[in-house]
């Protein structure tokens, strides 16, 4: 059998992040309740940091104050001049960096999981942003095969032009943990169980790779970004049609050319056009009609990951 | 028993008000259709005049700017003299109140509609003051029986020694339409399509009032509040834990002492310690955890409504 696999340094700093939109509770409330009591994501020889990114938001239970805090991790923004007068979420963006980077250097934390809902029928989903990372799919495959048969999508954010620069991103390992459906400024017990899990076997996978244990190779299906599309509106702007009833709730489901998308106040239908099957994720969250977004178009692949085994042993 | 005054003419001033929270997208949605384009609120005897009640509120996707509309409607707010510092749902209840009202005047608008949406797995709940508003209560009658399958739940919201503060309370008649669950900011097709066809019966029984039609006594059972709970919380007032999976998403289903109700942060499980049955209402809606209500504790009771003859047709305007 060969034992052609990467060999990782061990991973020593982790941060659980929550409140980057101060309206996605779940997050919120599992950080506070780690930074009084963190026994739970303990491991040892593991550093794991429990903490609020937008502690402004959180008090008043809005997703940010000037700007969203996940989508300003750039250089440019980062290295903007820090003054009063720059938006709350970019001074903060800087002085996350300052803790847990800087982005990309050695000082770096090895690996953030940042945590968010949606109001989007998606489950339990992994946001991976680089479809060549060993590390992470191997972390996913843990994840995903520890929750069966509770399901757990992959979402791969990698595109030229639709990546955006995340709060996690300052981390060698980024790791997006995304659970919904649950309204913003609720907290709902199943989502809270659901998402403490998620971590649990994160944090689990990390401990046995640090204890030397070898992944051998696998592979996982995931779903990577095509396009964004908004909703049809009319001259003024305003939104004309509704996410149609047989696409509302069906994240993950194939979409077929000539099926329903969208229904106007009319009563007419909007079917998908072009001529490919595409997997529909954030169908109707609310954070994204500011952003345009109706839902997000996904196709289907396979990554495979090598195997992997920590170096010091 | 005592009842409220029935109409005794057809009711000719209606309005339907959607946006009183600017975050409920059902109304706002149909509100801001309607205005483009009227014509489905038009009946034989009256046409219904769309509102949009918060705009603030609306173009800033939130509950509320400074005060929640909904609780702004009481004489101390509206007949209090306005001064540069009001907070803008003050100033703005009391635009409504000319426009609508005044409330507790002969001059106020027949019947007001108002649309809400909440993240609570109430279904279709229909909101009233009390058992004694006649006009209501046959409204409510009729709407459960075209729609049984929707099994709309009655909630009568006043409080005995209590001034209502809500929006349709400005005028003779009124009813709080509230579909859920629906996260804020969030329009689903299948709850406006609902609400659509809701508002359109509820204009349709106005007008079937207004053409001559008596309604007969009947039974009626509802939900009227005996108290809230709060979520368990730290010393610092934070939360503790959460809705109790047992509990979450089963409003108007009865509640009993033992049953749990929360589940802590650490683990373990709090238990319903009232002495009786209850039936919770608005179990976990996001915009009550800064009113510090888990849910809303009701008791089920029935009550006899009394016949509403048909209203006599007022003369004709050319006198």
């Amino acid at each position: 059998m060969t034992s052609c696999h990467i060999a990782g340094e061990p991973i020593q700093k982790v941060a659980i992040f929550g409140g980057t939109h101060g309206n996605e509770l779940t997050g919120v409330f599992l950080v506070k309740h780690w930074l009084e009591n963190g026994a739970e994501i303990q491991r040892t020889g593991l550093e794991v940091k429990p903490f609020i990114t937008n502690p402004r938001a959180v008090k008043k239970c809005t997703r940010y104050i000037d700007c969203d805090l996940n989508r300003i991790f750039d250089l440019e923004n980062l290295g903007k001049k820090m003054s009063e007068d720059l938006p709350y979420e970019v001074r903060r963006a800087q002085e996350i960096n300052h803790l847990f980077g800087p982005k990309d250097s050695e000082d770096s934390y090895d690996i953030i999981f940042d945590l968010h809902n949606t109001t989007s029928n998606m489950g339990c989903t992994l946001i991976l942003e680089d479809s060549r990372n060993n590390f992470l799919i191997q972390m996913f495959h843990y994840i995903k095969t520890s929750l069966a048969p509770l399901p757990c999508c992959v979402y791969l954010i990698e595109h030229p032009s639709l990546k955006y620069a995340t709060t996690r991103s300052i981390a060698k390992y980024p790791v997006g943990i995304e659970v919904g459906p649950q309204p913003q400024g609720v907290l709902r017990a199943d989502i809270l169980d659901q998402m403490r899990k998620m971590i649990k076997h994160a944090l689990d996978f990390i401990h046995h790779f640090n204890e030397g244990k070898e992944f051998p190779p696998c592979a996982i299906e995931v779903y990577k970004i095509i396009e964004k599309v908004d909703y049809p509106r009319d001259e003024n702007g305003e939104i004309a049609a509704v996410v149609h009833p047989n696409l509302q709730d069906q994240d993950w489901k194939p979409l077929h050319p000539g099926d329903p998308m969208f229904l106007t106040l009319d009563g007419k239908t909007i079917p998908l056009g072009g001529d490919c099957t595409v997997y529909p994720v954030f169908v109707n969250e609310a954070a994204y009609y500011e952003k345009k977004e109706a839902f997000a178009k996904t196709t289907k692949l396979t990554l495979n990951a090598k195997s992997i085994r920590c170096s010091l042993h | 028993m005592c009842s409220l005054p029935v109409p005794r003419e057809p009711l000719r001033r209606v309005a339907v008000t959607g946006g009183t929270h600017g975050n409920e997208m059902s109304g706002i949605c149909l509100a801001q259709h309607w205005l483009q384009a009227p014509a489905e609120l038009q009946r034989p005897s009256f046409s219904a005049v769309p509102v949009l009640a918060n705009p603030a509120a609306i173009a800033g996707c939130r509950r509320y700017v400074d005060h929640d509309l909904n609780r702004t409607f009481t004489s101390c707010f509206l007949n209090s003299r306005p001064t540069p510092d009001d907070p803008y749902e003050v100033t703005r209840a009391r635009e409504l109140n000319q426009l609508l009202g005044p409330k507790a005047s002969g001059r106020a608008f027949d019947f007001v509609l108002d649309l809400h949406n909440t993240t609570a797995n109430v279904g279709t709940c229909l909101i009233s003051k009390s058992s004694h508003e006649v006009f209501a209560m046959h409204l409510c009658r009729h709407l459960q029986l075209q729609y049984p399958e929707l099994s709309c739940q009655v909630f009568l919201y006043q409080r005995s020694g209590e001034e209502s503060y809500n929006l349709d309370s400005v005028a003779k008649n009124g009813l709080g339409l509230e579909l859920g669950p629906q996260p804020q900011g969030v329009l689903r097709a299948d709850i406006f399509s609902r609400m659509r066809t809701l508002v359109a019966t509820v204009l349709d029984f106005i007008e079937l009032f207004n053409q001559g039609t008596a309604f007969p006594a009947f039974e009626m059972e509802a939900y009227r509040p005996v108290g809230v709970v709060d979520f368990p919380r730290t010393e610092a007032g934070n939360l503790a834990g959460t809705v109790h999976p047992q509990l979450q998403d089963r409003d108007f289903q009865p509640l009993q002492p033992g049953a749990p109700i929360f589940q802590m942060f650490s683990g373990e499980d709090l238990l319903y310690e009232g002495e009786s049955t209850v039936y919770p209402v608005f179990i976990n809606e996001a915009a009550y955890y800064e009113k510090g209500v888990a849910f809303v504790q009701t008791e089920k009771f029935t009550f006899t409504v009394p016949a509403m003859p048909a209203p006599i047709p007022a003369p004709s305007p050319a006198s």
